[in-house]
């Protein structure tokens, strides 16, 4: 009887099951926080749109000007050029300073301490006169004949110097970065690859980075969008293409600051956007098997369900990074 | 270079033992953790370790992989000397590259999976084999899937180790080190970290792996494992090694008051 009664439970289907219709509980003040911020809200459009001193005119005129374009151009170069340095680099700073090696280590040390401890402001403007203070490259043997040398100035002119610059810096910040993404990776992921036969550096390019770009993503986001907006100091090299220094010209121009100030930040605003989507996807893609994963199908039955799905071993390279 | 003259065991006739340990000492700082370990393991054998928790005997598999670096004695596996070159009685640290080469004949299955997270249960397998071996994807994917289907997981071969419970991660990671086709297996307490139901599974495979011949040296709570597969059995403790012999007689039979007492508290 008891099993009968038991199998009886168990065939009972979802729609015949009398489901809690529980009601939830009240939030009045949520209510009442949305009606002041719709308050403040209106009042901020309201004040934007009646207030002359805005010139939303000038804002149109200057919106889409060819040298405002071409400003957003060049601050979408800088920041990309210097970011893909600051990386490259950064990378290599991390390495160094997990090495073996104690030169690697102290050098990497060294290298942030002095990036860092120094104003960005302050590179830019070196970087900018070294051309004053050498005024020639050349490439020789110490003591000896020289072999190659360029005019400083040629090689070394005001884009290259804003990018090192920026790109240098940066890569102090992002070293620091990418130390902690390493460290946050488990122990035991680099003795299981040691344990494997793999040598450390293979390691860490494909085991220990891979993992850490996890935790590398999120600040390194955050340091892409503030170089959007550091690109504004490159007037001290002086780089003078950029979105800021050729609206601040605008403005000095026309005698309307205000507009023109607008236009800079409706651009800065719709750039940022545009990083944090892609900041997205690339988040995506490093969370692979650990955040993005359906919850596994344990049972028995999902088993063989996958099992049908999976793909056979004479397939060819598709079956990689296949998801169930 | 790493298979000189000057890297071989001490010559002895007959057959050799695949792992010599003698007289091995690991100190951590003022910590001694190893006091004199001496064991031989034959080609084939299964050797199990047990002993309480903070006995040594992690550490001393560790060392046998080059986790750890002995602080004294040699420790020889199939004539060479792990972690160091001889050179007239004065050693030599191995470099980066000799060690990692002393380390593809050795497998090792650690206590909690280590396995890659961001990589499917195959290409776990199949990492090693073309990273290290440089073997091509194919083959070594033909190979992963011979092996996921002898751990009896060829139907994940596709899931992330998040998609897995303990048991079949902890059996990807045995497919994994036996994807480098070592002689030698060490598992570190490789069920430890399982619930009760999933033991048994990983245990097969361990099982199964004895029967085809490989050589194993195990570390376990699982006495029963140790009566059934064992060759072997070493009873660790503080450091030393109390007892070792065949394991249904020592098991049934303890003769060291240590031994006695442990056993009491885990069958």
């Amino acid at each position: 009887m008891s099993r009968l009664s038991r199998r009886n439970t168990a065939s009972i289907k979802a729609a015949d099951l009398e489901l809690i219709d529980a009601t939830p509980v009240r939030h009045p003040w949520r209510w009442v926080g949305a009606a002041v911020i719709l308050l403040v809200a209106a009042l901020a459009i309201q004040s934007m749109t009646t207030n002359p001193k805005f010139y939303w005119g000038t804002f149109r005129t200057y919106l889409f000007d060819v040298l405002v374009i071409q400003g957003v151009g060049w601050t979408l170069i800088l920041t990309v050029s210097s970011m893909v340095i600051a990386i490259v680099l950064a990378i290599l700073l991390a390495f160094m300073r997990q090495s073996e090696n104690p030169l690697f280590r102290y050098v990497s040390w060294v290298w942030v301490w002095f990036f860092r401890g120094t104003p960005v402001y302050t590179q830019l403007l070196f970087w900018g006169s070294i051309g004053a203070l050498y005024p020639k490259i050349i490439v020789g043997v110490p003591f000896g004949p020289e072999l190659f040398s360029w005019d400083t100035a040629t090689v070394i002119n005001a884009t290259v110097a804003a990018i090192v610059g920026l790109g240098l810096n940066e890569s102090a910040y992002l070293a620091e970065i990418f130390r902690a993404g390493l460290k946050s990776v488990d122990n035991g992921q680099m003795e299981a690859a040691e344990a494997l036969g793999m040598r450390r550096s293979k390691v860490m390019w494909r085991i220990i980075l891979p993992q850490a770009m996890r935790v590398i993503i999120p600040p390194t986001g955050n340091e892409t969008i503030g170089m959007l907006k550091t690109t504004s100091l490159v007037l001290a090299v002086p780089f003078t293409l950029d979105l800021t220094f050729v609206t601040n010209a605008l403005a000095s121009r026309t005698f309307l600051p205000i507009p023109l100030l607008m236009v800079a930040a409706f651009w800065y605003l719709l750039i940022t956007s545009v990083l944090m989507v892609g900041q997205y996807y690339v988040e995506r893609h490093f969370g692979k098997g650990v955040d993005n994963v359906m919850k596994a199908p344990v049972q028995a039955t999902a088993a063989a369900g996958a099992a049908h799905t999976a793909p056979p071993a004479t397939t060819d390279g598709t079956t990689e990074g296949g998801k169930p | 270079m790493t298979d000189t003259v000057s890297i071989k065991g001490p010559d002895s006739t007959g057959v050799k033992p695949l792992v010599e340990i003698q007289g091995v000492h690991k100190l951590f700082g003022d910590h001694h953790v190893l006091k004199g370990i001496d064991m031989t393991v034959n080609r084939g054998e299964v050797s199990v370790i047990i002993g309480p928790s903070g006995s040594g005997k992690s550490t001393l598999l560790r060392c046998i992989n080059l986790l750890e670096t002995i602080s004294a004695g040699r420790i020889y596996v199939h004539d060479d000397l792990i972690g160091f070159r001889d050179v007239n009685g004065k050693l030599h640290d191995l470099n980066t590259k000799q060690i990692a080469a002393q380390r593809r004949e050795i497998g090792m299955v650690f206590q909690r999976f280590n396995l890659f997270p961001h990589k499917t249960a195959l290409q776990n397998v199949i990492e090693a084999p073309t990273q290290v071996k440089r073997q091509s994807k194919a083959a070594a994917k033909l190979k992963a899937l011979e092996l996921l289907e002898m751990v009896g997981l060829s139907d994940r071969a596709n899931f992330y180790p998040s998609q897995l419970s303990g048991g079949q991660q902890q059996r990807v990671a045995i497919a994994r080190a036996l994807a480098m086709e070592p002689e030698l297996m060490l598992f570190d307490e490789p069920t430890s970290a399982l619930d009760p139901e999933l033991v048994g599974d990983v245990l097969q495979v361990m099982k199964d792996l004895a029967k085809s011949g490989m050589t194993m040296i195990v570390v376990t709570h699982e006495i029963g494992f140790a009566r059934e597969v064992g060759d072997t059995l070493t009873f660790m403790d503080a450091g030393v090694v109390v007892e070792s012999g065949n394991p249904r007689e020592i098991i049934a039979n303890p003769q060291h008051h240590r031994t006695k007492e442990f056993l009491s508290r885990v069958l």
